[in-house]
């Protein structure tokens, strides 16, 4: 049985459309990634899947429930983390956990192998007030208390937002060590170099899917070749670069421009060329492999 | 049970970890009955008042020593024509004017019957009211003197002439109206901002997906407050007892029995209006401008109902302070029983069924 399915789901807000035709299924233990910019909807798909919102046509399953019939035994079943910080933030540690606890109708200690090896991050700040945590340690809290009832299925909205690149990575860590126990994981993150953590990931953009696959297929599929090109001046060498027509696409990423060139005809010795030809020292260009990013780039711009 | 023990111990944390819903919630109420009940009772005592007595006889020396004598008025001078009378008010010095007939004792002896007219500034209608019934109160005190050592049988008319405002009714309204309106702010505004509190903190979302059925979430928010709202009770009637020295008349029970169904018409509010905001401000501005103003306008609070336009005095019927207010005075003030007040129990009662279902009724199980 999938955990999640979704069939053509459509959502406006008035005459913005959130959502276009989406349709997607998530395996049961599988971490899958919704990966998007802001605003690509990936904050309305996750309260259509925990019943929040009702969608304006489609369908959609969690555990075999659908969330529009069947709403309540999904919200028993569900454990949901919101992108914003939403516990209370005057009561401590342990008030929330036990609150927690409570309304999902178990108690701390029935489940404390759930949550232990995240627990143990935050258990020496049990008395402190959620509001005086640090932004890592609070998503550590909100997963403890999402995840206090075992639930099935854990849905996660921009879980790594806003926090530091160790917690983020710790974050990971306990997303990987929860998959484990069977429970499945339906995370979003605009973080692109997070996708490669899910075991399959669907790229949103603007209310609809790109490509839904593993990260591995994802970049396999990525036709053309990728070369990282530098200069001593870089941004010179961008202008220069995106002007012209023979370039497809020219991103700066980090360190390097991620290039890629319309045919194989024009080759890259061509562009070397004239590269120097625009008087740019200390040109160096590797063939590199292209990134997530580099194919929702790409998709994007197809679409 | 346990959900929703756990939920009523979360919103008293709720409560008194935030200094200043805690001072909101306790000391405002003790704030409001105190200095709505001073405003007034300070003014009362030690009135200047002016005499117009063409007669100048035993008997309206009698009166006016009674006058002076007493812990209410003071006596300030006596006027040589009537037509001194509407300047010294204009002045805003004396707060009565006592006129005599002529021949005030003779007419007593022969006629058994004299005139004396009580001259008030009327717009203040409450210090009005109270300095009426106080002079009045004296007049007839005196007469009774009179009969009883010399067993002579006759009546003194007090005519009772109101400046500015002749038409002015109404009774005692402070401790009433001030309860009225602080078991409205505790009971809506509290209540309406705190189911707003977890919408705007994005809490609620989280209690949405979970098995807790609204019901619980609701009452949860709902007992709190209404406990808070008993301890109010209690310190406005302790206040106005000892302190305001109004009386309990009536029945204290069936006082507090009119009360708990103000109060659960408060809640009912409350939830009304937080089951349609998604704000706390916008809950506070609510129920600040949508119930606070009307309580204190078309209540009976301020200003008497009875001379509204017949168009506010219709409105001010889907008040529920106004059916409070009107209950508490003839139980607690006027010491009238249950059957008095059966209109305003009915009434007051049907609200917070109406109001308790509506609620329920859009209580909003998804985000929208």
């Amino acid at each position: 049985m999938k955990s999640i399915t979704a069939e053509n789901i459509k959502r406006n807000y008035g005459k913005v459309e959130a959502l276009i035709d989406i349709s997607f299924d998530v395996n049961k233990g599988e971490i899958f990634g919704i990966i998007g910019p802001d605003g690509a909807g990936k904050t309305t798909l996750f309260r259509i899947l925990t019943t929040l919102l009702l969608p304006d046509s489609g369908s959609a399953t969690v555990d075999g429930f659908d969330v529009i019939k069947d709403y309540k035994s999904i919200r028993k079943n569900v454990g949901y983390m919101p992108g914003r910080f939403s516990l209370y933030q005057d009561l401590t540690v342990e008030e929330n956990l036990k609150i927690f606890a409570s309304v999902f109708e178990t108690t701390l200690e029935e489940n404390y192998h759930i949550i232990k090896d995240i627990y143990q991050h935050i258990e020496p700040f049990n008395k402190r007030r959620a509001a005086a945590l640090s932004g890592g340690m609070k998503q550590k809290l909100a997963l403890c208390c999402a995840l206090i009832h075992k639930p099935s299925v854990l849905f996660l909205d921009e879980p790594t937002t806003g926090i530091d690149p160790v917690s983020r990575k710790e974050l990971w860590v306990m997303l990987k060590n929860l998959k484990q126990l069977g429970i499945t994981i339906l995370v979003s993150t605009p973080y692109m170099d997070e996708a490669s953590l899910c075991d399959r990931i669907a790229l949103i953009q603007k209310g609809k899917f790109l490509n839904i696959d593993s990260p591995k297929n994802i970049v396999e599929q990525f036709q053309k070749k990728m070369w990282g090109i530098k200069s001593k001046n870089m941004s010179k060498l961008l202008n220069d670069l995106r002007a012209n027509p023979e370039v497809n696409t020219c991103y700066a990423f980090g360190e390097t421009h991620h290039v890629t060139l319309l045919n194989e005809k024009f080759t890259i010795d061509n562009v070397k060329k004239y590269i120097e030809n625009k008087g740019h020292n200390d040109v160096s260009i590797t063939e590199i492999a292209p990134t997530i990013e580099d194919c929702f780039i790409e998709l994007a711009k197809e679409k | 049970m346990k959900q929703f023990l756990i939920f009523t111990k979360k919103e008293f944390y709720h409560i008194f970890r935030d200094r200043w819903t805690t001072l909101i919630l306790l000391v405002l109420p003790i704030l409001m009955i105190i200095l709505f009940g001073f405003g007034i009772t300070t003014e009362i005592k030690n009135t200047k008042f002016a005499v117009y007595d063409p007669s100048r006889d035993v008997a309206s020396q009698g009166i006016i020593n009674k006058f002076s004598t007493s812990e209410y008025f003071t006596l300030s001078e006596y006027l040589d024509s009537p037509e001194q009378i509407e300047k010294l008010f204009q002045k805003g010095k004396i707060g009565l004017v006592i006129v005599f007939s002529e021949k005030f004792h003779e007419n007593i002896l022969h006629t058994g019957e004299a005139q004396v007219q009580l001259i008030l500034d009327g717009t203040d209608p409450n210090t009005a009211l109270t300095l009426t019934n106080y002079a009045t109160q004296i007049i007839n005190l005196y007469q009774q003197e009179q009969k009883e050592s010399k067993n002579i049988l006759y009546q003194i008319k007090s005519e009772i002439k109101l400046l500015y405002n002749p038409t002015l009714k109404g009774e005692y309204n402070t401790v009433p109206g001030v309860m009225g309106m602080v078991l409205m702010l505790i009971c809506a505004m509290m209540t309406s901002v705190s189911i707003a509190r977890e919408k705007e903190l994005g809490t609620m979302e989280v209690l949405l997906v979970s098995p807790m059925k609204p019901i619980i979430i609701i009452l949860s928010k709902v007992v709190p407050y209404f406990f808070l709202s008993l301890i109010n009770l209690t310190t406005i009637l302790l206040l106005s007892v000892f302190v305001l020295k109004v009386p309990i008349v009536g029945s204290l029970w069936l006082l507090i029995f009119v009360s708990l169904i103000f109060i659960f018409v408060a809640l009912a509010l409350g939830l009304l209006i937080s089951s349609v905001v998604e704000k706390q401000m916008v809950a506070l501005l609510i129920s600040g401008m949508a119930l606070m103003m009307p309580i204190i306008l078309l209540s009976g609070l301020m200003f008497p109902i009875e001379n509204m336009p017949i168009v506010l005095q219709w409105i001010s019927n889907i008040i529920p302070a106004k059916w409070f207010i009107i209950a508490v005075k003839n139980v607690m003030i006027k010491g009238l029983g249950i059957a008095s007040i059966i209109n305003e129990i009915i009434i007051l009662t049907s609200m917070a069924v109406i109001l308790t279902a509506i609620s329920l009724k859009k209580f909003k199980t998804r985000l929208e």
